[in-house]
């Protein structure tokens, strides 16, 4: 039962990172192109369409395998975590249901129409079109997101019938933790998609290819970029205290806290060593400051993992390097878009090659940040499935260790099938340029700007 | 409103959401089977890609929220029907990763080998899935292996006469939905042809059709819920009267009317499956005493109740956003104008 268990998780894993390689930038890209069309209606310009259009390609490729990526989640609370699904479905199914009644039926409905009436339909229907894809998205992000929120903050429910139900509606579609996480995770979503902006733009920037095009691009993908990165570290800090609030456990993981405290420092560079509950390194210390960071005082008492029992332990290790190399790439993001903005106000940003190199090769970045970050949050709440009330070993289907080998090794095989169809075709439409994705008659789109 | 009726509602709502998805995709599978024999080069093959295209994603919407209203209104049947399916949910979800890429990449590129295996995953990928839905409602309509400790069937204990011959009518009546879809958006050689099948296919889904409701009255006891209340056959027989219909209509190639039929035929066959099962909707094989009702399974009362009011509110607001499309792109697709995925 315990290679099954194992397995489960193990499939649970891939299956979500790998739709959640595809659904940040559906999220993050379609705001850019939603612009675009908007730009287009009010200034006429053709320039604006032919980016919403090159765009909107990349858009579709990424979007069909967040579709399809995603039915695999949508069942798979029930072949693999039946017995989750049965004690947590009365609170947990109805947000996936509303999730798909106001969220998917609107992106997947309004995504057919931009796709194949962008050249019959008015510039306004158009932007319309987008702007619901766009809205189908965000608040698709909303629902799965207070799905997981009672995961990791139980709220508004009661223990009856020998399962949890539902009893207040309201304060489940209101639970602070997952408004918390929300926010954190559209903003991050947004990250992913300026940056893929930029960096095809500087792909193409730095081959002086159109140029005209791939600057105002980049430009429209830096203002967003710097909004969400500027917003990030505030944002996350207060998504992370109070997950720390929440839930001891993960909130000690953060920063590897083993002795509860007051005035608990904070070092620059540490080494955490779990089997003896200490940290081997702690270096570049400032004091106090982790207390300001957990409290908001820099005399608050931060709970250490002396108060923790053993089995409600998480992974310290993983939680810990994950929060730490995503915190370190948010900073880092930050320091490039205010940089950016920098070169793009003194007019330096197409001369400057070494900066757009770096854009180019930062791509990925933003992708490993947000991933780390929901490892914060998953690995951190472990070992419960929902918090407090199921652990994840009480969760697992009872399939046999035969049904979950054929399943994980399938879908890897077909995951990664899918993953290099996926990059290919996104390299080689990102590289394209955008005549020849523009669907226009009569030959090239004039620059007017 | 009491627990039991909002229960019975969303049983209702259940059957219907189901049934929906297949009326819509049908077309679509459909579609994807006949795709390699009716297009005969990258003009043709746009078409089929048009034809389907605007609409194909919308639809197979109606199949998530399936899932969740499974998930939300009976968490237990969601928990045991995907688990104790666990070998043909999986192929189902590989099968819909491959129709969805492989009509959406098919033309991304131009060399040969990338459209050919592209072109087959889209229909072999179609071909499965109407061929597993089929066998899967065939054996929730039939009864699973349930016993006192959950599931004691096989995934080939699965392919059992009546549930193969459930498998072949969903893909029958999927292709003859198709076909005639074809002929509604296209003109050219493509509705020719599709014609051509339409006529063949039409016959063998009736056929097919007659079988499984034989089959159906000797092997499963799905119309003891039709004998205890008379007034119910009213729709086996619509199913009959319009698959009859479909195929007097397709004979006389007034497709609309026949595209209409068998719309019909898979709704009320549906429908007929639905109310065969109620109240049960894990039905045991081998004791009733071990099948799940509706109301064994269903959420509590506030959360069904909630539910109902987001489905009340949200499916005519969906209903007509999706019909706007269809009205959208309501012009038949030539040869010279189709683009298809580009």
């Amino acid at each position: 039962m315990s290679d099954v268990l194992l397995l489960s998780r193990f499939q649970f894993a891939i299956t979500v990172f790998y739709h959640f390689l595809f659904v940040p930038l559906t999220i993050g890209l379609i705001v850019l192109i939603a612009w675009m069309e908007t730009q287009h209606v009010r200034t006429k310009n053709p320039l604006y369409r032919q980016m919403a259009d090159f765009w909107g390609k990349l858009f579709a490729i990424n979007f069909v395998l967040g579709v399809v990526t995603g039915i695999t989640m949508e069942f798979q609370f029930g072949t693999n975590w039946s017995e989750y699904s049965k004690y947590m479905g009365d609170i947990f199914g109805s947000p996936l249901a509303i999730e798909a009644l106001v969220a998917f039926f609107l992106e997947s409905t309004f995504m057919g129409i931009w796709l194949f009436g962008k050249d019959k339909i008015s510039p306004k229907l158009r932007a319309f079109s987008i702007w619901m894809v766009a809205l189908g998205t965000n608040i698709s992000a909303l629902w799965i997101i207070t799905a997981n929120g009672f995961m990791q903050n139980p709220v508004g429910y009661i223990e009856r019938n020998g399962r949890i139900e539902l009893q207040n509606f309201w304060e489940v579609v209101t639970n602070p933790y997952a408004w918390h996480m929300f926010v954190h995770t559209i903003v991050s979503c947004y990250i992913v998609g300026a940056f893929f902006v930029m960096a095809v733009s500087a792909w193409h920037l730095l081959r002086k290819q159109h140029v005209v095009f791939f600057e105002k691009s980049f430009k429209y993908a830096l203002i967003l970029g710097l909004i969400a990165t500027t917003a990030t570290p505030f944002i996350g800090h207060k998504s992370a205290s109070f997950a720390a609030k929440m839930q001891p456990a993960k909130g000690a993981a953060l920063e590897a806290v083993w002795e509860t405290k007051e005035g608990l420092p904070f070092h620059i560079i540490q080494i955490p060593d779990p089997k003896n509950e200490r940290n081997i390194v702690e270096f570049l210390t400032i004091p106090k400051l982790g207390s300001y960071f957990y409290t908001h005082s820099f005399d608050g008492k931060v709970v250490g993992f002396d108060q923790i029992p053993k089995d409600e332990r998480p992974n310290v290790n993983i939680v810990f390097y994950s929060f730490r190399l995503m915190v370190a790439l948010g900073l880092y993001f930050v320091a490039l878009c205010w940089y950016g903005f920098y070169l793009y106000r003194k007019n330096k940003l197409i001369e400057s090659k070494r900066f757009l190199k770096v854009v180019m090769y930062s791509v990925l970045l933003p992708y490993v940040a947000i991933n780390a970050g929901w490892v914060v949050a998953e690995v951190g709440r472990q070992p419960w499935t929902v918090y407090g009330l199921m652990r994840t070993a009480e969760a697992v289907s009872p399939i046999s260790l035969s049904q979950i080998l054929f399943s994980l090794v399938s879908l890897v095989v077909f995951y990664t099938i899918l993953l290099i169809a996926d990059v290919y075709l996104m390299l080689k439409y990102a590289k394209k340029g955008p005549y020849a994705s523009t669907a226009t008659k009569g030959g090239e789109v004039q620059h007017v700007s | 409103m009491s627990h039991e009726t909002v229960a019975i509602i969303w049983f209702g709502l259940w059957g219907l959401i189901w049934t929906v998805y297949f009326v819509l995709d049908g077309y679509t599978l459909g579609t994807g089977m006949l795709f390699p024999f009716l297009a005969k080069n990258r003009q043709e093959r746009n078409q089929l890609q048009e034809a389907v295209g605007p609409f194909w994603g919308g639809n197979e919407v109606w199949l998530i929220t399936a899932g969740g209203a499974t998930f939300a209104a009976f968490p237990a049947v969601y928990a045991d029907l995907f688990s104790f399916l666990y070998t043909p949910m999986m192929l189902i979800l590989f099968a819909l990763f491959f129709r969805a890429a492989g009509l959406e990449f098919m033309h991304k590129d131009e060399s040969k080998r990338w459209q050919t295996s592209w072109k087959w995953a889209f229909t072999i990928s179609s071909v499965a899935l109407a061929l597993l839905f089929g066998v899967a409602f065939a054996n929730l309509f039939y009864g699973l292996k349930i016993g006192p400790s959950g599931y004691e069937g096989t995934f080939l204990g699965l392919l059992h006469p009546y549930g193969l011959l459930g498998g072949l009518l969903f893909t029958s009546l999927f292709i003859v939905s198709g076909a005639l879809w074809i002929m509604i958006k296209t003109v050219g050689d493509v509705a020719q042809r599709a014609y051509q099948i339409a006529r063949p296919a039409s016959v063998v889904a009736a056929v097919v059709l007659s079988l499984f409701f034989v089959a159906t009255s000797n092997r499963t006891t799905l119309f003891d819920n039709f004998t205890k209340a008379p007034i119910l056959w009213i729709v086996p027989a619509l199913t009959f009267v319009c698959a009859l219909l479909m195929l007097l209509f397709v004979w006389q190639k007034r497709i609309g009317l026949a595209f209409a039929n068998i719309c019909l035929t898979i709704f009320t066959l549906m429908a007929t499956g639905f109310i065969g099962m109620f109240p049960n909707m894990l039905p045991s094989r081998i004791d009733e005493k071990y099948s799940t009702t509706l109301f064994e399974a269903a959420g509590s009362e506030l959360n069904l109740k909630i539910m109902l009011g987001v489905a009340i509110v949200m499916v005519p607001i969906i209903i007509s956003y999706q019909l706007w499309s269809y009205k959208l792109f309501k012009e038949k697709i030539t040869k010279e104008t189709a683009k298809g995925y580009q």
